[in-house]
């Protein structure tokens, strides 16, 4: 057992800490990352690639820096930090995972050098009109034509999908609505003939898009993981995504924890400082108690997200996201009550980091979802 | 970084795992299982058989018997013992006046307390609250007058654990009542068979004798049991107590109550099936189990981030685990009781507040329950604790 970095890890922490710090430390520049094609700064994005964070989690010997779950999470909790908008975890997160662990050679010698420079974001189109957070509830299809296959169906909230040069689609190729068998994955151009994609911006300030897909060619060299058999492969980038998005609520809950005890030595009441009140004192120690409960999940989210068994991953990940979710409601809450009426304006950080956390609570699965999922496997505590 | 235990570590786990269920008593851990009070039997032979193969003491320094041990085999030690149902070792002993006496004692008091108080020959118990200071421990009022070489102490001690089995007393006593409160305090060493103290028991409301008051009349102590300095044991009392906090948490102990209930839930039958069938209740283990988790991973960063810190400083840490490990022990009791619903209700006829076991030990839940309200009172109450982080966490 071990918590420590290792040299490599911690100049990597370092650096992009500098680079969020310096690209989003004044949050009026968030509005204009904001502002630019799709939503965020490509200039920023370059940087991204100049530091090799587009590249961290591919394989080395495929140009990639071999970074692992724990390097993700530094990542994430600095992109949580800063609020930022850029698509990281849609590009290299989930996009990187499913060419990591689904892609074909070829996928991954045409496509990691493009993402890893910056010319190539993904999205993940996943989410259905009725499908909630049920990943194998996929009515999308796709049918067989020749060596291509031919996809028909609605994908709703797709992060970043208005600006994504790819996306990857998961379809039904086989079964009924929610059968675990009979899903297959593409990876398709988003400019294909058939696919129409209407843009919109998301409640915490980023993007997504509504993709109709209408008889979309795609051929079957472009499909990640194997045919009918693609839900393993969904679910085991998804754990990835959650464990990234774990470590990105604690960075959003840290800076809120921060400035929310900064707000209290400074705003005076009463002639005093509101943090000398013994009753808000309390409920910013409870504030803390929650950042580092979700903390020690966020790291057990990482060292279990790259598990190969998913009777032991999924229940792992659940459980923290569980704790992730509580820990995100009740800090991001307090922070609002005890920062008062500033937090409620559009132009002060605290409100959207709270938004953040609030988006967060709904991406890959609620409370109520992910405690039914710790409850069926039952295996935290092994009874007696 | 890697939460994962070593080979060596999963090792030190296993032979643990079996040492504590070989060794100890099954009617003893039975006992702790169920929540039911011991008596110092229970507790002395538990704690002779660890001392034997020198278990009784690991966080002791290596030179009075204890086990150079990484943080982690430490960490690992108190879960597996709890997880076995083991009795603690006497923590007023083990934890609190041994490591006192190891850092601040005489050599004379090291070489006259420390293998008695390992072995449980000399049985220990706390005099620091007293009825007007609790969580306001420093205004404390028990004083000790220097007369002829000698300390006289007068004045009153409260909720005194098990000091009915007690054969001394440490205590706080003010010894300069012009000082500063925090400054005019003084370590003392008690024999409990001094003339002029008296033990008067106090039931809580399980029925059970946990605690005394202890009165000190003219008591005479030898200059000699003084430990330290004069004037300086609020410091000797604050490392005591944050010792105290970082095994506070329990998590092997609401571990194996989780075990428990999850058991009785499934032996539990309600509206014609089991109670385990009901997904309410299994949400609501699980929400406990999450939880527990993540305080378990919380405390291995503490006891990680000791390998960084001066060994005999505890991590300021400790006061988080004290909140959560205090709220999970009492939702498993809560869970326990609700498990055990109307079948919780008789108390069979009892002496001293030990009840008749029965087959699923439900005549003790209750007591259980109502007895783990202490836990976020007693150490420094949670609302202390939250104080204790505004102040040394956050500059508040």
């Amino acid at each position: 057992m071990d918590f420590d970095l290792t040299d490599e890890q911690r100049l990597l922490k370092d650096s992009v800490d500098r680079l969020i710090a310096d690209a989003y430390g004044d949050f009026e520049k968030r509005k204009r990352h904001q502002s630019g094609p799709g939503g965020y700064s490509h200039e920023l994005w370059s940087n991204f690639a100049e530091l090799g964070l587009l590249a961290l989690p591919f394989p080395e010997e495929e140009g990639g820096i071999g970074g692992g779950p724990v390097e993700t999470m530094l990542v994430m909790e600095a992109i949580g930090r800063g609020l930022v908008v850029e698509p990281y975890l849609d590009t290299v997160v989930l996009g990187g995972g499913f060419l990591r662990c689904g892609g074909t050679a070829a996928m991954r010698a045409e496509l990691m050098p493009q993402i890893a420079d910056g010319t190539l974001t993904l999205a993940l189109a996943q989410l259905e009109p009725h499908s909630r957070y049920c990943l194998n509830d996929v009515v999308t299809t796709a049918r067989r034509e020749g060596d291509a296959f031919v996809l028909n169906g609605r994908k709703v909230a797709v992060l970043h999908g208005d600006s994504a040069g790819r996306l990857v689609v998961s379809t039904r190729t086989a079964g009924a609505r929610a059968d675990r068998h009979g899903i297959t994955l593409f990876l398709l151009d988003a400019a294909a003939p058939g696919v129409t994609r209407r843009g919109m911006p998301t409640q915490d300030g980023l993007r997504a898009a509504d993709i109709q897909l209408e008889e979309v060619r795609v051929p079957a060299a472009d499909i990640l993981g194997e045919v009918d058999h693609g839900l393993a492969l969904l679910e085991q980038v998804v754990d990835i995504a959650l464990a990234a998005l774990c470590a990105e609520a604690v960075g959003v809950m840290e800076d809120l924890q921060r400035s929310t005890v900064d707000y209290l030595k400074t705003r005076q009441q009463f002639g005093v400082p509101i943090g000398s009140f013994q009753a808000l004192q309390h409920r910013a120690a409870d504030m803390l108690v929650a950042v580092e409960q979700a903390r020690s999940m966020a790291l057990y989210a990482a060292m279990m997200a790259e598990e190969p068994d998913p009777a032991l991953r999924r229940p792992a990940l659940s459980a923290a996201k569980v704790q992730i979710n509580q820990s995100a409601r009740k800090v991001g809450q307090e922070a609002v009550q005890l920062q008062g009426g500033i937090a409620m304006t559009f132009e002060y950080k605290a409100g959207h980091a709270f938004k953040r956390l609030a988006m967060i609570e709904k991406t890959f699965g609620d409370t109520d979802h992910h405690l039914n999922a710790v409850s069926e496997a039952d295996s935290l505590v092994e009874a007696e | 970084m890697d939460l994962r235990f070593t080979p060596e570590e999963i090792a030190f786990r296993d032979e643990l795992r079996r040492f504590f269920r070989s060794e100890i008593p099954a009617e003893i851990r039975r006992k702790v299982a169920e929540g039911r009070h011991l008596s110092k039997e229970d507790i002395v032979t538990s704690q002779r058989i660890l001392h034997a193969h020198g278990l009784a003491t690991p966080n002791w320094p290596v030179a009075w018997g204890g086990k150079d041990w990484s943080p982690v085999q430490r960490y690992i030690f108190t879960e597996e013992l709890q997880r076995a149902a083991v009795p603690l070792p006497l923590q007023f002993n083990v934890f609190m006046v041994g490591p006192v006496i190891a850092a601040f004692g005489s050599e004379e008091q090291k070489r006259r307390f420390l293998p008695a108080t390992a072995s449980l020959d000399i049985w220990w118990c706390q005099g620091f609250s007293e009825p007007g200071a609790g969580s306001d421990l420093a205004s404390l009022k028990t004083r000790a007058e220097k007369r002829d070489g000698k300390y006289v102490v007068s004045g009153q001690k409260a909720w005194t654990t098990l000091g009915q089995h007690a054969d001394w007393i440490f205590c706080l006593v003010r010894t300069d009542r012009e000082a500063k409160k925090q400054r005019g305090i003084s370590f003392l060493l008690i024999d409990m068979k001094s003339p002029g103290i008296t033990v008067r028991p106090v039931l809580t409301i399980d029925g059970s004798h946990e605690v005394n008051e202890v009165f000190f009349d003219e008591v005479e102590v030898p200059a000699e049991n003084l430990v330290g300095e004069e004037n300086k044991g609020w410091d000797y009392a604050k490392f005591l107590l944050a010792n105290e906090r970082t095994g506070i948490a329990r998590i092997g102990m609401s571990k194996q109550r989780i075990a428990r209930a999850k058991r009785l839930a499934r032996d539990t039958e309600a509206n014609g099936r089991s109670l385990w069938a009901d997904p309410d209740l299994r949400r609501r283990v699980a929400a406990i189990e999450v939880e527990l988790k993540a305080l378990e991973i919380t405390q291995m960063r503490v006891v990680a981030a000791q390998r960084q810190r001066d060994a005999d400083k505890p991590d300021p840490a400790s006061s988080i685990l004290k909140i959560k490990g205090s709220e999970l022990q009492q939702a498993t009791t809560e869970l326990l009781l609700d498990i055990a619903g109307p079948y919780a209700q008789p108390a069979p006829e009892h002496e001293e507040g030990r009840n008749e076991p029965d087959g699923d030990g439900l005549d003790a839940i209750a007591p259980l329950y109502f007895n783990a309200r202490k836990v976020s009172i007693y150490g420094g109450s949670n609302e202390i604790q939250r104080n204790i982080i505004a102040k040394a966490f956050l500059g508040l």
